[in-house]
């Protein structure tokens, strides 16, 4: 069973949230590492971009496939971990730490209390399998 | 780095990968020749050709040409290999022996449909009235080649029950994009601006891509729990903004549409057009004609159905099936035929316009027109049903679940091929990749993996009715063998291939740090490559 931290919240596109005062960090879960296989690039908006929830933000493609990531809260991207560009390995490495994706300010409080929890994504793999 | 075969215990296989230097002797196991690269056989001084002396007085380029297009001083890399005759005859011939094709074994690449490409192809595609035509002459002067295209075009819109074919698109993707800006033409041409193109989660993945360069937002509507899409769920997703729908038909399941006919239906009535990816219509041959299902326009895949070579093997072609509407918009030129005498038609005034250099890869065309020719509408008809029956055989064979079985994401009947899931391999550590590159130590060419994206670790096999029974059992045999090794040694799977000249290649790490060009001093670059890569 894969690793679902209880301090996060989670998106059905199995991304991984973790809200601070004035920001969300956002990545992908340990799940969707291992599903993935091996990453070989990333690709990610830029700081001032805006996201919407639903809406495409960026890729990951893997030596299997390439997929889409969807925003799974709506804001303005205030930091993006740039050294994914170089070492797209530390999104299967470090999923939740060193592999996190982006930073936003989110424009509706509404969409974290939207999110699952540990318990509810744990929930939603089962589901899918 | 290390360059003897280090073991496997560490379980690093970049270790492994080695090459011999060009100082070794060229290493051979058996009958596995090793081959260094060409510019690693290079010896300065070294030569395979004689030329006579210069009939004119040899010139100082340093004074003939300005200094910016001057190389500077030659360095080994970016000259010729400098290399003996007998080297290179050795080289390519060495690297013709490490290939694998249809010519040498199964070839199941599900999706791909890589059947084999009959001699009397090659034979006639070299006929010297085919090979000294130049697309120049004079239309009187190459009455053949036209009348060959004519025919070729006539026997593809019967066979697909179309109004008319062109022949120039050069791959299945460019076929697409030809039928897209058609289908784009034709709404423009009733004074519409439509946004949107429908394409079902089974469809073939250039499907989207095709959508989207044409200008177009791509909708994805997913498949019936049976492995087909529901009408329903067209008519949900349809609206005025769509411009029409990209349905393979069968599917990447292998699965046949069966609702096609009022799935057209549901998007004609809201004015939409119907795009059938035809990649898969060596499944359908002889039995459907999708111009009869409301199908307006379709690519064939000449070097899948039409028996012509694939992917390093030659060019591919991809030509357009399109009904009576959409004929004014068919790419310029086409061929046209009036008192038995063979023209080319440029007036066509609502034309896409050309979409390739003269005519389409016209040597692949007198292959696909023979293989036509040679089989007729029976032997088409049989070919299909052979297809499909060595499908299936295998199918049911490989799912038994008492030895070895393995799993189908779906019941449902399908055609010419059979998708797979990993569920065989759970618990064992062992993905598909790894199943793929087992079936090397056995023998086979791995089978398409990890697509459709809609099955999970799936494995897509395609026999191609050119295998003979006891060729698909020997590969079931090898699969069962497989999912019998992943319970029982899981590291056998693992590590494979153990047998074939190089062992398991670092995908990621070529992905990530990719050496695209040799260099003197690469073997340098892929140690720090492969510090980098861990």
């Amino acid at each position: 069973m894969s690793n679902i931290p209880e301090d996060l919240r989670y998106s059905e596109e199995h991304e991984w949230i973790r809200p601070a005062s004035n920001h969300v960090t956002i990545g992908v879960t340990d799940h969707a590492q291992e599903q993935l296989g091996d990453v070989v690039f990333v690709e990610l908006p830029e700081v001032g971009d805006e996201i919407t929830r639903g809406a495409e933000f960026g890729a990951i493609e893997s030596t299997k496939a390439y997929s889409e990531l969807f925003a799974p809260v709506t804001g303005e991207v205030t930091e993006v971990n740039d050294s994914l560009i170089d070492a797209p390995e530390m999104l299967n490495k470090d999923p939740y730490g060193d592999g996190w994706m982006i930073r936003i300010a989110p424009a509706e409080e509404s969409d974290i209390d939207d999110l699952m929890d540990a318990e509810a994504y744990r929930e939603h793999i089962e589901n899918e399998k | 780095m290390s360059r003897k075969p280090a073991s496997a215990e560490n379980g690093d296989h970049l270790e492994e990968a080695w090459r011999p230097r060009p100082d070794e002797p060229a290493g051979t196991t058996g009958l596995l020749l090793e081959e260094p690269l060409i510019f690693e056989r290079s010896r300065t001084g070294r030569s395979g050709a004689s030329l006579p002396p210069a009939g004119v007085p040899e010139a100082d380029a340093s004074t003939e040409i300005p200094e910016e297009y001057l190389r500077g001083e030659w360095q080994p890399e970016d000259g010729i290999p400098e290399v003996s005759e007998p080297e290179v005859v050795r080289h390519v011939t060495r690297l013709s022996q490490m290939n694998y094709g249809v010519d040498t074994g199964m070839f199941p690449l599900g999706s791909c449909t890589m059947k084999y490409n009959p001699r009397v192809n090659e034979a006639t595609a070299r006929l010297p009235g085919f090979t000294t035509a130049h697309p120049y002459l004079p239309e009187e002067r190459i009455q053949g080649p036209l009348a060959l295209m004519w025919n070729l075009e006539q026997a593809l819109a019967e066979i697909g029950g179309f109004a008319a074919v062109t022949l120039q698109p050069a791959a299945g993707a460019h076929g697409e994009l030809a039928g897209v800006l058609m289908m784009r033409a034709y709404h423009e041409s009733v004074g519409e601006q439509r946004t949107k193109v429908l394409v079902p989660s089974s469809a073939h993945g250039t499907n989207p891509a095709t959508s989207a360069v044409a200008g177009y937002r791509v909708v994805e509507i997913p498949s019936g729990p049976e492995g087909y899409v529901l009408p329903e769920t067209v008519a949900d997703a349809m609206d005025e903004e769509v411009a029409g729908i990209m349905i393979t038909n069968p599917n990447t399941l292998g699965i046949f549409e069966r609702h096609i006919a009022e799935i057209a239906k549901v998007v004609h009535d809201r004015g939409g057009l119907v795009y059938c990816d035809g990649a898969n219509a060596n499944a359908i041959l002889g039995k459907v004609r999708p111009g009869e299902t409301g199908v307006d326009v379709m690519h064939y895949n000449l070097h899948k159905t039409f028996s012509t070579p694939h992917g390093g093997g030659g060019p591919g072609s991809g030509p357009v099936g399109v009904s009576k509407k959409l004929v004014p918009f068919l790419p310029s030129p086409v061929v046209a035929r009036s008192e038995g005498r063979y023209r080319l038609d440029y007036d066509r005034p609502r034309s896409i316009g050309r979409l390739k250099a003269f005519y389409g890869n016209f040597g692949i065309l007198v292959r696909a027109y023979t293989y036509i020719r040679e089989m007729g509408a029976e032997g088409l008809r049989r070919a299909c049903e052979g297809a499909v029956l060595n499908a299936v055989y295998l199918r049911e064979k490989l799912r038994r679940q008492e030895n070895g079985g393995w799993h189908l994401p779906f019941e449902t009947d399908s055609l010419h091929e059979a998708v797979f899931t990993d569920e065989a391999l759970k618990d064992t550590g062992c993905t598909t990749m790894d199943v793929a590159k087992r079936l090397i130590d056995l023998g086979f060419h791995p089978p398409t993996v990890y697509f459709p994206l809609v099955v999970s670790g799936a494995l897509m096999i395609e026999p191609t009715e050119s295998e003979t029974r006891e060729s698909i059992d020997a590969f079931v045999k090898a699969m069962r063998r497989i999912a019998h090794e992943a319970q029982g040694s899981p590291e056998t799977v693992r590590q494979a291939p153990s047998v074939s000249i190089r062992r398991r290649l670092n995908e990621a790490l070529a992905a990530r740090n990719p050496i695209l060009k040799w260099t003197p001093d690469m073997d340098e670059q892929l140690a720090s490559g492969i510090q980098r890569g861990k």
